[in-house]
């Protein structure tokens, strides 16, 4: 069944019920009975909540319940946890404050929420909310990192001085000195990673259902791991047991890490179709979306490279802020630590890295993983003072990277900032970029833009990625209160057919198809004989979801292994079956096979058999055919790349035109290039994006966001990008049965560092603040006009 | 605020008659008067395409067109380009150029395809980018929305 089988381009499985407009969302679903619930949320960003008038609202149309914080506190609701500790240089934990679901005597952002309002619609709902009095005193608020940890500045928290919420370091502090104190040329920079706001095209929503009969409490939620929400609001926030909490994820429209966390609605809704016995629907509107979905990004850095005569690396020092928001979302506190200072060497052999991470609380949105969650952020450090010591060094880019990059032979390669790079060729990956997007043409196409008055320029960017995340005690040992497992299990049904119900969940990324097409190269059947099912704690034996481009190497992993059980527990059915030694029996493309002869049973008639267990070793073997597994990842997984961008900058007017982009990446295996190209051309998008349009902007004084809406905030569109030129070279992943690392991330991490160091090679400057929107480019390039102003 | 008015509208080819309060959206009126949950609501002020309809035939932001301007017209969604199971040539285009990754915006862009390729059946790339530039999808960095688009225009082409 090669056909549909790993390598393959597959149709997907998918697409039929999304075409067709029959996918179910989570907005698409409507129980019995159901209320809506609006949230009145704060126009402040910082302000103390004194009081919640409701008596007017209460008696609005249609309305059944009104709730504020007190309400839920005094059912003793929990906080919503975060889900990894750090500890500061000096040993002391992070300092965690509360995060109530609806607020308690103080509201920290714009979009905090303040009350929840049920009633028959949705509409009388907000109508209602409008005939709530709260009475707030403002508070003075604090929106930037640089701001907030300055003397005299407002405090989010009493138990956070400063806002700190923990100032930790990884590396050689003492190594990285002395390679300092020799260094040839030390290159530094100061750079801003800013704001992003994911926007999944599909806003969150969440349905609370209680069955009073048996105690069951149904969450059907916008969510990437559904069984994360179970596990961290039946234990921590409601104190359920997991046998009274189903929690589905349903269709999801997109997550790119924003529907990872839990959220207060999720928790609000559950809690309070319970509280009044009737279904309770909230769903997320877009201004909402902004308010309300965690933010991802906002770092502010200074880094130092030193180097030795020929541009070799000696010394990595990086001190990073970075925003919070106002709350600690549920794996925020990972994102600037573990899943950034860890990927400072890069694709590397700098051999001393030390990184200093303040985490910081402001009166904005919180701030957690997103597409990338702190490898982006990692790249744009590592490949923006790359590039800018290659400039400095005189010497060119390419080559730069390649008098330091990670020998071929020395895999496994272990860094000096904790983690063991399995396998790579970061030498070809960058010589397949550099040919695809004719670098060496480069000055050819630069003199022709001169000549009709458009400035070109060109940059590169190499990443490394830790995906595939983790190996639970290394990630215990670090602080991750999770274990990062997956499990699948594989039910073979008597006619041979399979469902696979896996802990994985899919918002776009095709693991219906994906999936399906492990199962069928491995047992011989067609994607059409395979489902996926997951998405659902009462199906699914257990799950860690999907993000950090996990699934297929972790997934994926756990699938191998249920399959294998499967293989061979049939090889022992096999050779009772055609009266042969279980040694003897090769199993190939759907048949066991007596080896050396013509004697065969079918897959089907072996999973007939073990259903139908009349002529069986019943003795020795169970009946049946379904088997679960647990896959605990050895290492990360470390997909990598190359990207080159190339600009054509108009001078009039500061447009800058991404005239050509190339990406050339090493995912491992991979098993259906349609969708792996899909997922590159996504990231790229998103990284593009970051670099070109995108940017979160507070008003630094009120804490007011104003790119709250999508006329202020800019995504690109069909009309803004390229074709993107795709390459992909393959070394294989050492430590998973699938040899497979992971391509859902690789886009946003690559493309922002390629793009800057593009159009800051075009304008021979060494810095410039993303988004590169045409106001900065056309101030870049006339300077004396802007200071005039 | 609350007053109700009768709307027929045909959606799809189906005639329909349903109550709905005057402020109620054409969105909201499809997805939970007439139960068609397959048109989607991004942003409900009109900037990211998903609610895209086809009004008589022109393209029209659903989330910006109350539920009362249709009485007395036709409306095509999402659930009505397929013949049944047979599925329409564009949409083949989308599934083999992968031209959807999460299904969430692909209602707006398969609609507002439509028309595009009714009115230039053979677009350039830059005609089919610009002419999806008012639907927004965060999935797929619009490369294979835009191959669906050209290979689909090249199918109906030669089934014309």
């Amino acid at each position: 069944m090669s056909a549909q089988g790993i390598g393959e381009p597959v149709r997907r499985k998918e697409d039929f019920r999304f075409l067709t407009g029959q996918g179910t969302y989570t907005d698409d679903m409507n129980r019995p009975g159901q209320l809506y619930a609006y949230i009145l949320r704060s126009p402040h960003a910082h302000a103390e909540l004194n009081g919640i008038d409701i008596s007017k609202a209460q008696a609005g149309p249609g309305v059944e319940a009104i709730f504020s914080g007190k309400d839920m506190e005094a059912d003793g609701v929990g906080g919503l946890p975060c889900g990894w500790l750090i500890h500061s240089k000096d040993g002391s934990p992070m300092n965690e404050p509360p995060h109530p679901p609806l607020a308690v005597g103080r509201v920290r952002h714009v979009g905090d929420s303040v009350a929840v309002i049920i009633a028959a619609t949705r509409e009388q709902a907000k109508d209602a909310a409008e005939l709530i009095k709260v009475d707030y005193k403002e508070l003075p608020a604090v929106v930037a990192v640089e701001d907030a940890t300055k003397a005299g500045k407002p405090q989010l928290f009493d138990a956070a001085p400063n806002n700190l919420c923990y100032d930790w370091h990884l590396g050689d502090k003492a190594a990285t000195e002395a390679a300092f104190a020799k260094a040839h040329h030390v290159t530094k920079i100061d750079l801003v990673n800013n704001r992003l706001v994911p926007n999944a095209m599909e806003p969150r929503s969440a349905i609370g259902e209680y069955d009073r009969a048996t105690g069951l409490h149904t969450l059907y939620t916008t969510s990437q791991n559904p069984h994360v929400i179970r596990l961290l609001m039946g234990a921590f926030v409601l104190h359920l047991p997991e046998h009274k909490l189903r929690v589905v994820a349903p269709d999801v429209g997109g997550g790119f890490g924003s529907k990872i966390f839990h959220y207060a609605e999720e928790a609000i809704v559950t809690w309070a179709a319970a509280k009044i016995q009737k279904p309770v629907k909230w769903t997320s509107d877009r201004s909402e979306a902004f308010i309300t979905d965690a933010h991802g990004r906002d770092h502010v850095t200074h880094a130092e490279l030193a180097m030795d005569k020929d541009g070799k690396f000696l010394g990595l020092h990086v001190q990073t802020l970075a925003n919070m928001g106002a709350y600690l979302s549920t794996f925020s506190s990972c994102v600037p630590t573990y899943l950034y200072a860890t990927l400072l060497a890069g694709t590397y052999t700098t051999p001393a890295i030390y990184a200093e991470v303040k985490a910081i609380f402001t009166n904005t949105v919180p701030v957690d993983a997103y597409r990338g969650a702190g490898r982006p952020e990692a790249t744009y450090v590592v490949e923006r003072i790359v590039e800018t010591a290659a400039r400095e060094m005189g010497i060119d880019p390419a080559e730069l990277r390649r008098r330091n990059f990670v020998p071929r032979d020395a895999y496994p390669y272990q860094t000096p900032v904790a983690l063991q790079y399995d396998s790579g060729d970061y030498f070809e990956t960058l010589d397949m970029a550099l040919k695809a997007s004719d670098y060496l043409g480069f000055p050819g196409r630069r003199d022709e833009a001169a000549k009709r008055g458009k400035i070109r320029g060109i940059g590169m960017a190499t990443y490394i990625e830790a995906c595939g995340i983790a190996p639970s005690a290394v990630v215990g040992s670090l602080g991750a209160r999770a274990a990062l497992y997956e499990t699948a299990q594989v039910r073979v049904h008597p006619t041979g057919s399979v469902s696979v119900f896996t802990g994985s969940h899919q918002h776009g990324q095709g693991h219906e198809t994906t999936f399906a097409q492990i199962v069928a190269d491995k047992l011989g059947l067609t994607v059409d004989q395979v489902d996926i099912v997951h998405g659902d704690t009462d199906k699914i034996p257990f799950g860690l979801g999907t993000y950090g481009s996990r699934s297929l190497a972790v997934g994926g992993s756990a699938l191998v292994m249920s399959l294998d059980k499967v293989i061979a527990k049939g090889k022992k059915i096999a050779a009772h079956l055609l009266e042969a030694s279980e040694a003897d029996i090769e199993f190939k493309d759907g048949k066991y096979t007596v080896a050396g002869t013509d004697k065969a049973k079918t897959f089907g008639e072996i999973a007939m058999t073990a259903y139908v267990p009349h002529n069986y070793p019943i003795e020795e073997l169970e009946p049946g055919l379904d088997e679960t597994s647990f896959y605990d990842p050895k290492n990360f997984t470390f997909p990598s790349g190359c990207h080159i961008a190339e600009v054509e900058i108009d001078p009039e007017t500061g447009v800058v035109k991404l005239v050509n982009f190339t990406a050339a990446d090493d995912f491992g295996r991979i098993v259906n290039p349609m969708i792996v190209e899909g997922q590159v051309h996504g990231g790229l998008a998103q990284g593009i994006g970051q670099a070109l349009h995108e940017g979160c902007i507070y008003d630094r004084e009120s804490g007011q966001l104003l790119t709250g809406s999508y006329m202020d905030y800019d995504m690109p569109r069909a009309d803004d990008l390229p074709n993107f030129q795709v390459a992909t070279n393959v070394t294989l992943c050492t430590h998973n049965p699938l040899g497979v690392k992971g391509c859902g991330e690789a886009g946003a991490i690559g493309a922002p560092a390629a793009v800057m160091n593009a159009i800051t090679h075009a304008l021979g400057i060494k810095d410039l603040l993303m988004p590169a929107t045409p106001q900065r480019v056309w101030q870049a390039i006339n300077p004396m006009r802007q200071a005039a102003e | 605020m609350t007053e109700m008015r009768k709307i027929s509208v045909k959606v799809n080819g189906k005639a329909y008659e349903a109550e709905a309060e005057v402020r109620m959206h054409l969105a909201d009126f499809l997805r939970q008067k007439l139960g068609l949950t397959g048109t989607h609501l991004g942003c409900e002020h009109g900037v990211c395409g998903a609610c895209t309809i086809l009004l008589d035939g022109r393209t029209a932001r659903s989330c910006l067109t109350l539920a009362v301007q249709v009485d007395g017209h036709e409306i095509m969604t999402i659930e009505g380009i397929a013949d049944g199971d047979t599925l329409h040539p564009l949409q083949e285009a989308f599934r083999d150029n992968h031209g959807l990754q999460c299904g969430f915006c692909t209602p707006g862009m398969l609609t507002t395809l439509i028309e595009l390729l009714r009115d230039n059946p053979d677009p350039t790339e830059e005609e089919v980018r610009i002419g999806i530039s008012g639907n927004l999808c965060r999935c797929t960095g619009y490369q294979g929305i835009v191959a669906a688009a050209l290979d689909a225009a090249k199918r109906m082409r030669a089934l014309s």
